[in-house]
C-alpha cells in the first residue's frame, strides 16, 4: 500500500469532495492564496476556484455562521479554522445554531457542515494557541466528533464527515499532518462512531484517540517489552463514543487506562470512566485509571510544556499504579 | 460640553516640526548613556533598538533558541515608537501578538524580553508566556494578546478604571487591520464611545493580515478612519513611517482625552517588511511592493533626516548604534546564560 502523510490523506478526503460533490466548497482564513496555515488547501484555489475555495476575512463567528446558513440551504460546506483555540470565537454559532438547529425546528432543519481544526499543543504556541476544545464539542448534543491518529483513518473519516447530514468537527492533530501511513487506492470509508482495536491483548486495555495514540503506542511497546500483553483502542470518534468496543475489551482483559492527550479534567476520558465504571464494573480488577495532561494553562517554556503533556511515562505510571504492572 | 465631534480629523497638514535637541553634549548622550537623550535621538534609539532586537530575534529562532510562532515589527517601528512616546508612567499599553515593539518602546528590559523569548525563568512571564505574550503590568504593559482583537475589549475595561476612578489616565491600544474583521472590533468601539472611555484605538494598517490584502477581505477599501463617524469617535490618518508624524497625532489624540473627551482612533499607514511570522513565505504578495515601502524604512530614513537638518551628527548616530548594539547582544547573552524555569513553575500562577 501506498504510505502518505496525514496532511495528503486529508487533501485528498477534500479534493476528491470538491470534484465529485458541486455543493461541497471549502472556506476559512488564508485557505485559498496563502495555501492554509497548515498547507492542507494548498494549490486547491488554482485548480477549484474562488466559488468553491473562499478566503475569509478574520471572522470566526461570521463564516462559521454563513456555515451554517448555507448548509441549512443544502449546500455542504467545509470549514477551516487556523487553530482549534480559535473555534471559541465561534462557539456561539456551533453550539446554539449548528448543534441546536434540528431539534428545535423539529427535524425541518439539517447542518451538514464540517469544521475542521487543527488541535493539541506541543510546539510553545502558548496558553492562547495549544488547546484542545473537542473534548468540550463531544459533550454538545447534536455534535458529532472524529479525531484520526493516522493517514488511513483522516481519509476515511473525513469521507465519512463530509457525507454525514450532522455538523462534524474534524479534530486534527497538529502535531501529527507530518505522520505517515499506508492508504489504499481503493475506496473506503470509516464509520463515525466506531472505534478501531489496534493492537489486541488480554491482559490490559489502553484507550486513547489523536495524538493521545503515540504515547499510547509508546507505552504498549514497552508493557509488551515485560510480557504484558496490551490492547489498544483508538476511539477515532469522541461524539458518539464507541462504548460497546471500550466495554467489551475490558470485560477481557479486566484492565483500562483511559489516555487524553488533552487536559485530564473534564474531557472525552471521564466520560470513558464514568460509563466504564457504571457498566464494566464487576470486571475490572482495579479503578479505571484517567491519564491527561496537567490542568493549567500552556505554558510556553519547552521543558515545561513537555511536562504538561502527557506521554509514555505518565500512562505507564498509571498503568503500575493501578494494576501494578 | 460641547459635542462638535470632527470626524475623521486628520493630523495638520504642516509638516511636524523636528524638536531642537534640549542637550547638547558632543553625543547627544549623557553620562548613564541613553537615558538624558534628547527628544529626535531617543526616539531613534527606540527605533533601532527594536530593529536590532527584533534581527537577533529572527536569528535565535533559526537556532532554535527561540520558538512557537515569531511575529517581528521589522518596518512598524516608528508608529509604536512615536505613539508611545507621547504617554505618561499611568497610561497603560495593550498590544497583540506582534508584541515586541511595543514592549521595547514602554521600556521593558530587555534582557527580561529577550529572556521570554527564549522560554527562561527570567524572562518577563517567568518562560511562561513567550514572544506572543509580552507582559509587564508594573510598567503599565498589559500584554501581548494572540487571539485577534481580543486585546480590544481588555483595553476598554483598563480606560474604564481609569475613568472610574477619576483619574486623568488613559489606556492605548494597538491593533491590526486584520483585527478589524472581527465583530469585537465594532463592539469595543460602540462601548468606547457611549461611555467616554480614555482610550486611544491605534490601528497599525500594514496592508495584510497575514497572507491577506486588505482590498480582499474588506469592504469599502483601505482606509478605515473614516468608518470610525459612525460611533463619533474622532479619527486621524497618519503616516506610519513617520515617527514624528505619528508622535504628533498622537500628542493631540492624547491631549484630547485627557481633556476628557473620550476615545480617539489614529490610523497609522504602515508596513511589515518580512512575512506575517518567521515561517511564512509570502507567497501572496510581490517583492516590488515590500521594495517601495522598505525604501521609506524610518530606522533609515529618520536619522538621515536628523543628520540633513542638523539636528544629529553621523557621529551620534554611530554612538546610538554602538550603545544599542552592545545591548541587545547583551540580552541575547543574558537570556542564554539565564536558568530554564524549574518544574514546580507548572503549578504556580494558574489562580490568585
Ligand atoms: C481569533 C483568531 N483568528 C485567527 C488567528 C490567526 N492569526 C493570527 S494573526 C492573524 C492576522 C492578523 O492580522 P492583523 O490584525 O492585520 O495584524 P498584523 O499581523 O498585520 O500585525 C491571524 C489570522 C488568531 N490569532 N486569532
Ligand atoms: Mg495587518
Amino acid at each position: 500500500m501506498p504510505e502518505i502523510v496525514l496532511r495528503e490523506a486529508l487533501k485528498r478526503g477534500l479534493e476528491e469532495a470538491l470534484e465529485n460533490d458541486p455543493r461541497v466548497f471549502i472556506m476559512g482564513e488564508d485557505i485559498g492564496e496563502y495555501g492554509g496555515a497548515y498547507a492542507v488547501t494548498d494549490g486547491f484555489l488554482k485548480k477549484f476556484g474562488e466559488k468553491r475555495i473562499k478566503d475569509t476575512p478574520i471572522s470566526e463567528q461570521a463564516f462559521l455562521g454563513a456555515g451554517i446558513g448555507a448548509a441549512a440551504a443544502g449546500l455542504r460546506p467545509i470549514v477551516e479554522f487556523m487553530s482549534m483555540s480559535f473555534t471559541l470565537v465561534a462557539f456561539d454559532q456551533i453550539v446554539n445554531m449548528a448543534a441546536n438547529l434540528r431539534y428545535m425546528s423539529g427535524g425541518q432543519i439539517s447542518v451538514p457542515m464540517v469544521i475542521r481544526a487543527p488541535t493539541g499543543a506541543g510546539v510553545q504556541l502558548g496558553a492562547t494557541h495549544s488547546q484542545s476544545f473537542e473534548t468540550w464539542l463531544a459533550e454538545v448534543p447534536g455534535m458529532k466528533v472524529v479525531c484520526p491518529s493516522t493517514p488511513y483513518d483522516a481519509l476515511g473519516l473525513m469521507r465519512s464527515a463530509i457525507k454525514d447530514d450532522n455538523p462534524v468537527l474534524m479534530a486534527e492533530p497538529a502535531l501529527l499532518y507530518g505522520a505517515k501511513g499506508e492508504v489504499p487506492d481503493e475506496y473506503y470509508e470509516i464509520e463515525i462512531g466506531k472505534a478501531d482495536v489496534t493492537r489486541e491483548g488480554s491482559d490490559i486495555t489502553l484507550v486513547s484517540y489523536g495524538y493521545g495514540m503515540r504515547p499510547v503506542n509508546e507505552a504498549a511497546d514497552t508493557l509488551e517489552g515485560r510480557g504484558v500483553s496490551v490492547e489498544v483502542i483508538d476511539l477515532r470518534s469522541l461524539a458518539p463514543i464507541d462504548m460497546v468496543a471500550i466495554i467489551a475489551s475490558v470485560k477481557k482483559t479486566n484492565r483500562v487506562v483511559v489516555v487524553d492527550n488533552a487536559r485530564r479534567r473534564g474531557g472525552v476520558m471521564a466520560e470513558v470512566t464514568a460509563d466504564l465504571q457504571q457498566a464494566a464494573f464487576e470486571w475490572l480488577d482495579g479503578p479505571v485509571m484517567r491519564v491527561g495532561s496537567v490542568d493549567v494553562p500552556w505554558p510556553y517554556n519547552r521543558g515545561l510544556e513537555q511536562e504538561v503533556l502527557t506521554d509514555a511515562d505518565d500512562v505507564l505510571a498509571a498503568v503500575a499504579e493501578g494494576y501494578g504492572l | 460640553m460641547a459635542s462638535s465631534t470632527k470626524y475623521s480629523v486628520k493630523p495638520s497638514s504642516k509638516k511636524a516640526k523636528l524638536s531642537k535637541n534640549r542637550k547638547s553634549s558632543s553625543s547627544g548622550l549623557d553620562d548613564s548613556g541613553v537615558s538624558g537623550v534628547t527628544d529626535n535621538l531617543d526616539l531613534y534609539r527606540q527605533m533601532y533598538l527594536i530593529r536590532e532586537f527584533e534581527l537577533a530575534c529572527g536569528e535565535n529562532y533559526s537556532k532554535g533558541l527561540i520558538r512557537g510562532f515569531l511575529h517581528l515589527y521589522i518596518g512598524q517601528e516608528a508608529t509604536g515608537v512615536g505613539a508611545i512616546s507621547t504617554l505618561r508612567d499611568d497610561d497603560y499599553v495593550v498590544s497583540a501578538y506582534r508584541d515586541h515593539g511595543h514592549a521595547l518602546a514602554r521600556g521593558l528590559d530587555v534582557n527580561r524580553a529577550m529572556a521570554e523569548l527564549f522560554g527562561k525563568a527570567t524572562g518577563t512571564s517567568k518562560g511562561k508566556g513567550g514572544s506572543m505574550h509580552l507582559f509587564d503590568a508594573a510598567k503599565g504593559f498589559m500584554g501581548g494578546h494572540a487571539i485577534v482583537a481580543g486585546q480590544l475589549p481588555l483595553a476598554a475595561g483598563l480606560a474604564l478604571a481609569q475613568q472610574y476612578n477619576d483619574t486623568d489616565a488613559l489606556t492605548i491600544c494597538f491593533f491590526g487591520d486584520g483585527s478589524t474583521n472581527q465583530g469585537l472590533y465594532h463592539e469595543t468601539m460602540n462601548l468606547a464611545a457611549i461611555w467616554k472611555l480614555p482610550i486611544l484605538f491605534f490601528l497599525e494598517n500594514n496592508m495584510y493580515g497575514m497572507g491577506s490584502s486588505i482590498e480582499r477581505v474588506r469592504a469599502g477599501g483601505i482606509d478605515f478612519y473614516p468608518g470610525m463617524a459612525t460611533y463619533g469617535i474622532p479619527a486621524a490618518e497618519v503616516d506610519g513611517m513617520d515617527v514624528l508624524a505619528v508622535k504628533e497625532a498622537s500628542e493631540l489624540a492624547v491631549a484630547r482625552i485627557r481633556n476628557g473627551d473620550g476615545p480617539q482612533f489614529i490610523e497609522a499607514k504602515t508596513f511589515r517588511f518580512g512575512g506575517h511570522s518567521v515561517a511564512d513565505g509570502q507567497k501572496y504578495r510581490g517583492q516590488e511592493e515590500v521594495k517601495e515601502w522598505e525604501e521609506r524604512d524610518p530606522v533609515v530614513t529618520f536619522p538621515a533626516k536628523l543628520i540633513e537638518m542638523g539636528l544629529a551628527t553621523a557621529d551620534q548616530i554611530a554612538e546610538i548604534k554602538a550603545i544599542v548594539d552592545e545591548a541587545v547582544a547583551t540580552a541575547v547573552k543574558f537570556a542564554e546564560d539565564s536558568p530554564e524555569p524549574k518544574l514546580s513553575e507548572i503549578h504556580n500562577d494558574v489562580l490568585a
